[in-house]
């Protein structure tokens, strides 16, 4: 008996061992490339720092610096805070929409499906150039389009009112076959004997969306919500191609602003200052997001 | 359904009258879903078309209205131009082999930690597990500039290794993607694996990776797709352009190939060289891409 027990703690002993081996490349990982530079980057945002000379304290002025002197880091701040409520929103209003039409029992549904994913999957950096290309104010599909019905089209991204919804519009384009496919994948999930008892009770198409459909969604939309907000508000690529944050500053956003100051000026600590920003903002909407989904999120 | 069972008691000669009017109106409905899905499919292809149409013609070509879909005459000259304005097929490799050694390191530690969470007793998993599951909501943003300190330190500026070296350590949502796929995976073949006394890497090797081959595709599907499609790593780490991927080799194409009409034909050639790979991948793969962020979204 005192024999087979030592054995099986030995045996519990070289689980435990083992796990912690192949556990151990993500919690390096997470240390290294998670814990330590967010607090790294904390540390940084209270310094003056070009990188070639060592770090100077510099307490608060980062933030200061940014919040009152710094002409266009609140002006970012509402690009990005624009630019993310309208992709998310218009996203999850239209990805709803297809995802419902295209849960019915259709021809052709997994070809539409497998159709709209191919933006999602397309490099942003070649889309962009390739919308740039849409959106030429001479030679673009817009323009000529436009010239048809005989209006003059605008100068989509060299223009302060459309650059930002020409990039908004692109990005919906971009994303919506995802939204589509994660929110066919919840309506799926629902068990459809709901439906048949509400059609026993005489519900209609609407009231079967209002009062089945949607609540029994709202798992999938919070889902959508979440990782959107948090996807949108470190958007870059396609404003980085397309407009570079122009014309006037009208497309920059919060990641670019980053960027450059980090990597083009070298100011290091007003870009960490930058980037604690940034995760200040994603926690607290994830956070509000979390407390307000128990009004509205119905777990089964 | 009510429908359906009206239908099929005969003698109500009144509700057949209904029923065929309900039926028109079924049909109507139906004609309009497709007329509705086929335009947004056409939306989503259509830039697409018009990238391969753009990058087969000359420059008058590029502003005639009506345009020519298929151009008369092709013009590929565009593609030679293309490759002696930029060294396009090492951009190319370089993606390549990124990409490559990305997923072959993420699918690796990803596996194995997954493995070890969804099947190994070790103290600490739950709470180890629930951190992982926290650090997804820390933004890239905030990590990007100590991590740049990190790998600037080792020296690692303009080599690959800063964008391939980091997913030897996994991630946070593959493991968790992977936990789950694993989990359900029958314990009685981990039990009679285990009477024969093997050990938990022969487990690993020689039963969940092969049964777990669906989700660990995906995975490595993933990975490609964010590697191949990464601008923002490539841009802060990469300076010459023997090094650099495609997608940041584009945005310096663009620089190259002018401002002009002529430059449309050239950039749209690159852009489609760069989202080729992408569109092949996902034609013979393209359940594993569905499939595989479906399920993400679902559980998460």
């Amino acid at each position: 008996m005192p024999d087979k027990k030592a054995s099986l703690t030995g045996m519990r002993r070289r689980e435990e061992l083992t796990a912690w081996l192949f556990i151990s490349p993500i919690v390096l990982g997470i240390l290294i490339f998670q814990f330590y530079p967010t607090l790294f980057s904390f540390y940084i945002s209270f310094n003056q720092w070009n990188l070639l000379s060592p770090p100077k304290w510099i307490g608060l002025n980062n933030y200061v610096e940014l919040f009152t002197i710094d002409r266009f880091f609140k002006n970012t701040m509402i690009n990005t805070a624009t630019y993310a409520l309208a992709t998310v929103f218009a996203g999850l209003a239209l990805g709803l929409i297809f995802a419902v039409l295209l849960n019915q029992d259709i021809r052709g549904k997994y070809l539409y499906r497998a159709i709209y994913f191919v933006p999602v999957i397309a490099p942003t950096v070649a889309v962009a150039l390739l919308w740039q290309v849409l959106y030429d104010p001479n030679f673009g599909v817009f323009n000529g389009l436009l010239r048809m019905v005989g209006i003059h089209g605008p100068n989509w991204l060299g223009n302060t009112t459309w650059a930002m919804r020409s990039i908004i519009f692109e990005a919906i384009w971009a994303g919506l076959g995802f939204t589509i496919l994660i929110f066919l994948a919840g309506l799926q999930g629902i068990s459809q004997e709901y439906y048949e008892a509400a059609e026993i009770d005489g519900a209609n198409a609407l009231q079967k969306f209002f009062f089945i459909t949607m609540p029994l969604l709202s798992p999938t939309t919070f889902f959508l919500l979440v990782t959107g907000v948090i996807g949108s508000f470190q958007v870059f690529d396609i404003p980085f191609v397309m407009t570079g944050g122009g014309p006037a500053n009208s497309t920059q956003m919060v990641v670019m602003y980053l960027y450059n100051n980090a990597f083009v000026i070298q100011k290091m600590g007003l870009a960490a200052a930058v980037a604690f920003i940034v995760f200040v903002v994603i926690i607290i909407l994830t956070f509000l997001n979390f407390r307000i989904s128990k009004r509205w999120v119905f777990y089964e | 359904m009510s429908e359906q069972l009206v239908s099929k008691i005969p003698s109500m000669p009144r509700s057949g009258a209904q029923n065929t009017s309900a039926r028109m109106k079924k049909y109507t409905g139906r004609a309009s879903t497709h007329v509705l899905l086929i335009l947004v499919a056409v939306m989503m292809i259509f830039p697409l078309v018009w990238m391969l149409s753009v990058s087969l013609k000359t420059a008058p070509q590029q502003v005639k209205w009506p345009p020519q879909l298929i151009p008369n005459p092709f013009y590929p000259q565009n593609f030679v131009l293309l490759f002696s304005l930029s060294p396009m097929a090492t951009y190319m490799l370089n993606s390549a082999k990124i990409a490559i050694l990305s997923v072959i390191g993420m699918c690796l530690s990803s596996s194995l930690a997954g493995f070890a969470f969804a099947r190994m007793r070790f103290r600490g998993r739950n709470l180890i597990f629930g951190i992982l599951l926290a650090t997804m909501m820390i933004p890239y943003a905030t990590t990007v500039i100590p991590t740049f300190v990190i790998f600037r330190w080792l020296g690692w500026i303009n080599t690959h290794a800063p964008l391939i070296v980091p997913n030897f350590f996994g991630s946070a949502y593959t493991v968790f993607l992977l936990r789950q796929a694993y989990m359900s995976i029958p314990q009685d073949l981990v039990d009679a694996a285990e009477m024969d006394g093997a050990g938990f890497f022969y487990v690993w090797w020689n039963i969940f990776v092969p049964l777990g081959m669906p989700m660990l595709t995906t995975v490595a599907v993933l990975q490609f797709l964010g590697s191949w499609n990464d601008l923002f790593g490539p841009l802060i780490y990469l300076n010459s352009q023997m090094k650099m991927t495609v997608q940041i080799g584009l945005t310096f194409l663009r620089g190259r190939a002018g401002t002009g009409v002529e430059s449309v034909g050239i950039i749209m050639a690159g852009s489609l060289l760069g989202i080729l790979p992408m569109l092949l991948l996902y034609s013979f793969g393209q359940k594993y891409f569905i499939r595989g962020l479906a399920r993400a979204g679902l559980k998460g």
